[in-house]
């Protein structure tokens, strides 16, 4: 306060008076003194107060700064450490580099190494494939020749089995037709045996043709003569369906042997519609079959002869015991 | 494991035997031999069967007299049957497939061929 405020302010406005003016007593001028100190006193007390106001408050921002500041160390000590084992890494990839020095040039041969390497074994693999389905197809290709094989000694085994089911001549003869018809697939066919006395041929049995028509052959004359003579197998080169047949000339002739002793000749002038040709393996059942159907003439006529001969030497026997 | 019945019907022996022997290669099968029609026909009501196999000449009654009359017996009206014959024309083959056969097949037989055939009728693996 300043010194003419202290001219101005209510006591010594008060003061002044009560020195001019003698009627105011020594307690009014204590009262206003009096009033004047506490009135001040409270004034200074309100200012502390404000003051202290003042400090608690920016005691609270200074708080609240403080409060700031500690999470931003916080964070920051947590960027730190983010930071820190970051450079550990670094340090870390770095000790590698140093103990395992291939740049990336290197790298990339090794990988390129790698890749022509693989090529390399791709090719294997490859060759190997297809050298294994070449494998396969080959296997295939005598899967199917096994079969045919397999079929045609399951044919043979059957035909030679019913050939030996009997002793009965006339019997072998039918089965023999049978099983030209239904193994070999002929239509037109006889079967010829020779006459040990005549040394002709003669036929004994056949299928689709008219035996009455076919003449009796001699030994060498002829397809038939001829294979009967020399012991060897004929087959016609071309055996598309002849227009007529001619008795002399078939398409097939296969001599029945016992060793190396002819007993006849099986013919075949015509085949079944569906049949084309002879396959070699046709040939070769063919003659193994004529061989059993040989053994099974020889041995039915051997026992024929022999049941003939039996009978007759009962009969004389009974007519001497009688 | 199911037990599949095949008849054969065919006068000649040694055919039948084929066939047979043929189609023993399949472990469950069990095969009755007819040796001509009628004898087909009394296999035929004695037992049932999976599939027939006939040929056509046969004595006393043909293969496809058989057929018809199988076709007409309600019990056989979609068994497979099997032609097996000499006869190669195609009049035949046609003739035989109307009365009801599944499949045609001429002589000489090819025992592997039947026998996938019949492995593929039965659904056999």
């Amino acid at each position: 306060m300043s010194r003419g405020g202290h001219k101005t302010s209510p006591l010594y406005v008060f003061l002044d008076i009560a020195i001019r003016d003698d009627k105011i007593s020594c307690l009014d001028i204590f009262r206003a003194i009096a009033y004047h100190f506490i009135k001040s006193e409270v004034y200074q007390m309100e200012k502390k107060e404000e003051k202290e106001r003042n400090i608690f408050e920016r005691a609270e921002e200074f708080l609240q700064v403080f409060k700031k500041g500690a999470e931003f160390t916080q964070e920051l000590l947590k960027t730190n450490e983010q930071l820190r084992y970051r450079i550990l890494q670094l340090e870390e990839e770095s000790r590698s580099l140093k103990t395992n020095p291939a740049s990336p040039d290197k790298q990339y041969e090794e990988l390129a190494k790698q890749i022509e390497a693989l090529k390399v074994e791709r090719e294997e693999v490859d060759h190997r494939i297809k050298e294994i389905e070449s494998e396969n197809k080959d296997f295939a290709i005598r899967y199917v020749e096994v079969e045919e094989e397999n079929n045609n000694l399951a044919n043979l085994y059957i035909a030679s089995y019913q050939l030996h089911s009997t002793l009965d001549f006339k019997e072998v003869l039918q089965i023999i037709l049978e099983i030209i018809i239904n193994l070999i697939g002929a239509e037109e066919f006889g079967i010829f045996l020779l006459d040990e006395k005549t040394h002709e041929l003669k036929i004994m049995a056949s299928e689709g043709i008219d035996e009455t028509q076919v003449p009796s052959i001699n030994m060498g004359v002829g397809t038939i003569g001829r294979v009967a003579k020399n012991g060897e197998p004929y087959f016609m080169e071309d055996m598309s369906d002849p227009s007529k047949i001619d008795w002399m000339n078939p398409m097939v002739a296969i001599p029945l042997k016992i060793k190396e002793h002819v007993i006849g000749v099986i013919v075949i002038y015509r085949l079944l519609q569906q049949k084309k040709n002879f396959t070699p393996l046709d040939h070769e059942l063919f003659t193994l079959l004529a061989g059993h159907a040989a053994t099974a003439i020889f041995s039915s006529k051997l026992y024929s002869e022999s049941e003939r001969k039996l009978s007759t030497i009962q009969g004389f026997i009974d007519l001497l015991t009688k | 494991m199911e037990e599949y019945k095949v008849l054969i019907v065919e006068d000649s022996p040694t055919m039948r035997q084929l066939i047979a022997f043929s189609l023993k290669r399949l472990k469950n099968i069990k095969i009755v031999e007819a040796s001509d029609g009628v004898d087909g026909l009394k296999k035929l009501s004695q037992d049932a069967f999976n599939l027939i196999i006939t040929d056509i000449n046969m004595p006393v009654m043909d293969g496809l007299k058989l057929v018809s009359l199988i076709r007409k017996d309600a019990v056989y009206k979609t068994v497979p049957i099997f032609i097996i014959t000499t006869e190669g024309g195609q009049e035949d083959r046609e003739r035989a497939m109307a009365l009801g056969a599944n499949a045609y097949i001429t002589k000489p037989i090819s025992g592997p061929q039947v026998l996938e055939m019949v492995k593929n009728y039965l659904n056999i693996k």
